[in-house]
């Protein structure tokens, strides 16, 4: 068996690209205040958007975005075959509440914060592989739900160390077609478990930077381009820590990605004024960059060639409790024009 | 920068790249807010004295005052704010005590007043209660011990 589309060790040349009719992106009350806040589709004025508690919130972001994707992509829902989805919660009660009412065949997933990354591949795939014309893929999270789930109550006076970040209240969704005009997905890298061995729950950036790393040089290597190849590169969650780290991780291996590379933690918000400390995180982080920021400079040609990393880590509070070490993980998809 | 090899060298390189908590700044600040709160539980302490109550009931009467203004700027989402910037001079005062028991009650009264407030109010006070009165068990023993072999010498 010849495997056509796979490209080195670990990436995939899709025959047929797959086209992004349109995107979606509802981001909460202190990203509204962030240096992007012009380009989602829409800021909540509270975290609780008229729900009574977080969790419920979050799933009326979740629904609301891949309902306001929906209908900008002209499409009617009957016509979406899959609706593929994730977020932080427990058992991704905020994908599948807030979608249970869509009655588009439902495929949960989870990938920690690279759970959007990894929706479009999963959705590309069934596009590809003739098992659906379109798609739709989502991801969400919620700073209090993912507080209260993984830290602390919100209203203890606690300091949060200067390599804490923030979970991004937001979601972001895409509706992924067979035909279109772009911009389209043309090649992704999937990522490998890669355990750096930290064991600081507050300092994410490090646990996931070594997986950003494997899969951005698995990503060069097997397609055979350069860092020049792409007019950006973004990670989703690595915060201005991790940002540095995976400058530096990158160097030694001799790919210098300093001039095009950043971050959707460290685009998020300012960190002087937010006192987001090393930036944002959250699957809801490059979900809501990407659908709101990123997707509008593909459209406007400023951006011809991107490669989009989601960076995950595969914990959870009694794993960290235990003492065990952070897996990170990372996939990749390029989105040309 | 050479490539890392191990999980050590990592460790050391991340531990270099991650920022420290400014120390100096975060003593200071714990240390004039945990003294004004202290002074101010010492004003009241004052007052009731010359308003003839005794000495206990005083005592008594500074934390109760303590801790309903903790508790009650925990539900103005006022007391993290004042946590954030002073740290350990408002948690140590009776003042974070009351507020590690307010803040999980208010965060869980959504999970209803038996599994979510009731059950939850003691996460984060919980581990203080019970090495609290556990070790000051411990003591209350050697103390018992060696108060009654001085009566004995004596």
């Amino acid at each position: 068996m010849i495997f056509i589309k796979k490209v080195g060790n670990q990436s995939y040349i899709l025959s047929k690209p797959v086209n992004i009719a349109a995107t979606a992106s509802i981001v909460g009350p202190k990203e509204k205040e962030g240096p992007l806040h012009q380009f989602f589709d829409q800021c909540l004025e509270d975290e609780f958007w008229g729900e009574k508690s977080w969790e419920a919130a979050e799933s009326k972001i979740v629904k609301e975005t891949v309902n306001m994707a929906i209908s900008k992509s002209g499409i009617s829902s009957s016509e979406i075959d899959f609706c593929l989805a994730g977020d932080l919660l427990n058992q991704c009660i905020a994908s599948s509440f807030g979608l249970r009412e869509t009655n588009i065949p439902f495929i949960g997933l989870f990938g920690a914060c690279s759970t959007f990354v990894e929706s479009m591949i999963v959705g590309s795939c069934f596009i590809d592989g003739d098992f659906a014309n379109n798609v739709v893929c989502s991801a969400s999270s919620h700073f209090c739900s993912a507080e209260k789930q993984f830290r602390f109550p919100l209203e203890l006076g606690n300091q949060r160390p200067p390599s804490s970040q923030w979970t991004v209240t937001g979601a972001g969704s895409t509706i992924l077609t067979k035909l279109g005009t772009g911009p389209f997905i043309t090649t992704f890298t999937p990522g490998k478990i890669v355990d750096m061995g930290i064991k600081d729950a507050n300092n994410m950036g490090a646990a996931m930077a070594g997986a950003a790393e494997d899969t951005l040089i698995s990503h060069f290597k097997d397609t055979g381009r350069s860092p020049n190849y792409y007019d950006a590169i973004f990670t989703g969650d690595l915060g201005h820590i991790g940002k540095d780290i995976l400058i530096d991780l990158a160097s030694s291996k001799g790919y210098n990605i300093k001039s095009n590379y950043n971050d959707c933690g460290v685009l998020m918000f300012d960190k002087t004024k937010q006192d987001t400390h090393s930036g944002g995180s959250g699957c809801g982080c490059i979900a809501s960059v990407f659908s709101g920021y990123v997707y509008k400079m593909l459209q406007e040609k400023k951006y011809k060639k991107v490669l989009m990393i989601a960076t995950g880590a595969l914990m959870n509070s009694t794993s960290s409790q235990q003492g065990e070490s952070i897996p990170g993980i990372a996939h990749a998809i390029s989105v040309e024009v | 920068m050479k490539p890392i090899q191990s999980k050590e060298e990592y460790q050391t390189y991340v531990d270099q790249k991650t920022p420290n908590s400014p120390i100096l700044k975060n003593c200071f600040n714990a240390f004039w807010v945990g003294g004004l709160i202290c002074a101010i539980g010492q004003i009241i302490f004052e007052i009731c004295k010359t308003r003839g109550i005794d000495e206990t009931n005083s005592y008594t009467i500074v934390s109760m005052i303590l801790v309903f203004c903790s508790a009650f700027l925990t539900g103005l989402n006022i007391f993290n704010k004042i946590g954030k910037f002073a740290g350990a001079g408002s948690l140590i005062p009776i003042t974070g005590f009351a507020n590690s028991i307010v803040s999980p009650a208010m965060e869980y009264k959504s999970e209803g007043y038996v599994m979510g407030v009731g059950a939850k109010m003691f996460t984060v006070a919980g581990p203080v209660l019970v090495y609290g009165i556990s070790s000051s068990i411990i003591i209350g023993i050697i103390y018992i011990i060696f108060n009654t072999q001085s009566l004995i010498l004596v």
